[in-house]
């Protein structure tokens, strides 16, 4: 008999706690997030601001699948969002080719996708929306900046680049060259990969060095890690860079420390990737649940900084609270 | 004509004659764009250290010299090779700038423990891998190729786990100082040597130089003519682990930093490719460590040398492959043996004249 009772009042306990959660389930908006990997800490700061953004108390349900630079991984995660039923799914592509079935089966389940951070090859209709940066709008804002910089004066510059085939290779290299096109007192001396990397970046700027000893006055860095090893190498060469130095030293992404070194004039100026893009995409899922009209397309606001004491219409300043505002 | 003779039938004279080959390149392109034909050999003191690109060879040839040697031994005992080399470099700026910078901590200017701590903590675990990859292929009999794979793939997660999944810097000038210079000297250049030297003296002061090359020659013989041939191979796998270790040590104070996911990528292959540049079979058995080692600095001077041509970055991977092929076919059997036909029928003409 007690343990009848003992029996019931368990099964009771789990009927109340099941009927519990499933009502507070029905108020929140289940969301599938399917994150790249943790590789950098710009992914990393990408990821918290996920977290931070859809959370409990904002009315969402965010399921983030690591995936760890595994494309097959991937696919799988999103496979498994479909078949639970997600409210939105958002991929952060690992690989831009590969999504037509994945996203068909999406489609034919009715939940809406939006693909995050980086380009996809897949036919427009295929995805509801599309939120991310621009390099190729970075390398053109560098541009710009120098141009304004310079003004008419010479320039012999040296480009350390990204990954061989990245977008963010492809786009800032582009976006800068479009640039350089425009003045014929710009020279692009050399341009080789430094592989996203600090070493990389190091070595390439001691041949560089070398090679072009005295003739360059412009180090372009395609991401911060690139532009510590080209200081280290100038460094040890004697030659001075920044602010106050005979070298104009850009770089991008605008990390914490990049943006310190901003700070410091050691760089002169950092154009910003930014990874603070959740607000953004929950923006526009916000208006799609309302069923008002959404951009297929929005761009992340993104910014550049130089160093103290230089004016500039593309960048701001660089200053102390700025870097202590930082969320990464 | 005898010394010359003499001089090409010596065992390292191929592998030197490819690195000068490599390096003749950059004379002929200085001297067809204009610039003194000898830049690409000037070494002055710029800023207070050595300046060159000689130098440069010397300096970031370091890593792939002192892998070659632990992987020359390893070759020579197993017939096999340690694919596990460069993610133990990774695992090992992992522990040693975890411990220098605390457990979370990605950025920091002073010490969490002494930096002889962190550096001894990084090396034994370097160690520990190479205990353990020995372990596999001496005791467990596993091939030598899927012994390390585990920890070829397991050793950067590791070293992951071990920094957060973040890239942990350690501002600290003595710590930099290991990838940086001592007086007007890289210290990379001062470690390689140092590392050379050793191996150099202990196997030509021992007799372990003889026990390798006899249990890769023949493990079953060896055993029987009183050699403890898992010993000897359990014993070349550590070295190797330990030059991985010594190796990630240079790359991380190069870059002050455990950049897991980068340091070491793919050196396991230059590592490789040094030895069988050096002249040595992938077979296993007799070696030869100065061709090793000159292997090494061959793989660098061709990375230097593309640089400095100016050879973009997406076809440079084309141009080595090149370079390396040539390299390699002079080196092979039938072209030795083709040369050396030729020079007996060029006696023989002679003879007959």
């Amino acid at each position: 008999m007690k343990k009848k009772l003992a029996a019931m009042a368990v099964v009771g306990a789990a009927l109340c706690m099941s009927t519990m959660m499933v009502s507070a389930e029905e108020d929140l908006i289940t969301v599938g997030y399917a994150q790249v990997g943790h590789e950098s800490d710009w992914r990393t700061a990408n990821t918290q601001d996920y977290q931070n953004v859809f959370s409990e108390e904002n009315g969402y349900e965010l399921s983030l699948i690591d995936c760890d630079n595994d494309n097959a991984a991937q696919l799988e995660a999103v496979r498994n969002f479909i078949q639970q039923g997600m409210d939105y799914i958002i991929i952060a592509p690992i690989q831009s080719a590969g999504w037509d079935t994945v996203l068909q089966e999406a489609l034919d389940a009715g939940i809406p996708v939006i693909i995050a951070d980086r380009e996809i090859e897949a036919s427009e209709d295929m995805y509801d929306a599309w939120v991310g940066t621009d390099p190729h709008n970075e390398g053109v804002t560098a541009g710009n900046w120098l141009a304004e910089q310079l003004d008419g004066a010479e320039a012999n510059i040296l480009q350390i680049e990204g990954t061989v085939g990245a977008s963010a290779t492809i786009g800032r290299t582009e976006g800068f060259a479009e640039v350089a096109a425009e003045h014929d007192e710009w020279t692009i001396l050399d341009s080789q990969s430094g592989d996203f990397t600090q070493d990389g970046g190091q070595a390439v700027m001691e041949s560089f060095i070398k090679s072009y000893e005295g003739e360059f006055n412009v180090v372009v860095c395609q991401n911060d890690n690139e532009a510590y090893g080209a200081m280290d190498a100038m460094d040890a060469a004697g030659i001075t860079y920044g602010a106050d130095g005979d070298v104009i030293l850009i770089s991008y992404d605008a990390t914490h420390d990049g943006l310190q070194y901003t700070l410091d004039g050691k760089i002169n100026l950092d154009v910003e990737c930014n990874p603070i893009q959740a607000e953004t995409v929950k923006g526009v899922i916000e208006k799609m649940e309302a069923g008002e009209e959404f951009e297929a397309r929005t761009l992340v606001e993104e910014q550049a900084f130089c160093a103290p004491g230089i004016e500039s219409e593309y960048a701001v300043q660089m200053t102390q609270e700025i870097l202590d505002g930082r969320a990464y | 004509m005898s010394s010359i003779k003499k001089l090409t039938q010596k065992r390292l004279f191929l592998p030197v004659f490819s690195m000068i080959l490599v390096m003749l390149i950059n004379v002929i392109y200085d001297a067809a764009t204009g610039n003194a034909a000898l830049s690409f050999f000037t070494v002055s003191i710029r800023n207070g250290v050595l300046y060159g690109r000689l130098v440069d060879i010397l300096n970031r040839g370091t890593e792939a010299a002192i892998l070659a040697i632990g992987m020359t031994l390893v070759v020579s005992s197993s017939a096999g090779t340690d694919i596990s080399v460069g993610s133990v470099m990774s695992l090992y700026g992992g522990m040693c700038c975890m411990l220098l910078a605390g457990f979370g901590n990605v950025n920091v200017s002073s010490y969490a423990v002494p930096l002889i701590v962190g550096i001894g903590a990084g090396l034994l675990t370097a160690c520990a891998c190479g205990l353990f990859n020995g372990f596999l292929v001496a005791y467990m009999n596993i091939q030598p190729m899927v012994a390390t794979l585990i920890l070829w793939s397991a050793g950067r997660a590791i070293g992951l786990l071990l920094c957060n999944s973040q890239i942990v810097y350690v501002r600290v000038p003595s710590f930099q100082k290991i990838g940086g210079y001592v007086g007007f000297i890289p210290t990379p250049i001062i470690v390689a040597a140092a590392c050379i030297l050793v191996a150099a003296l202990v196997l030509r002061l021992t007799a372990l130089g003889t026990y390798i090359q006899s249990v890769g020659i023949n493990k079953r013989a060896s055993r029987i003519a009183g050699f403890n041939s898992a010993k000897i191979i359990l014993l070349c796998y550590v070295i190797c682990g330990l030059c991985a270790g010594l190796a990630g040590m240079v790359a991380t104070s190069r870059i002050y930093s455990a950049d897991t996911n980068n340091i070491g990528l793919n050196m396991e292959l230059d590592a490789i490719l040094a030895v069988a540049l050096g002249g040595n079979s992938l077979g296993g058995g007799k070696f030869n460590l100065a061709g090793s080692i000159i292997g090494a600095y061959t793989i660098q001077a061709i990375d230097t040398t593309l640089l400095s041509l100016g050879v973009s970055t997406a076809q440079s991977p084309v141009f080595k492959a090149v370079i390396v092929i040539l390299i390699v076919v002079i080196q092979s059997e039938p072209m030795k043996d083709f040369f050396k036909k030729m020079s007996k029928k060029k006696a023989a003409v002679k003879g007959a004249a």
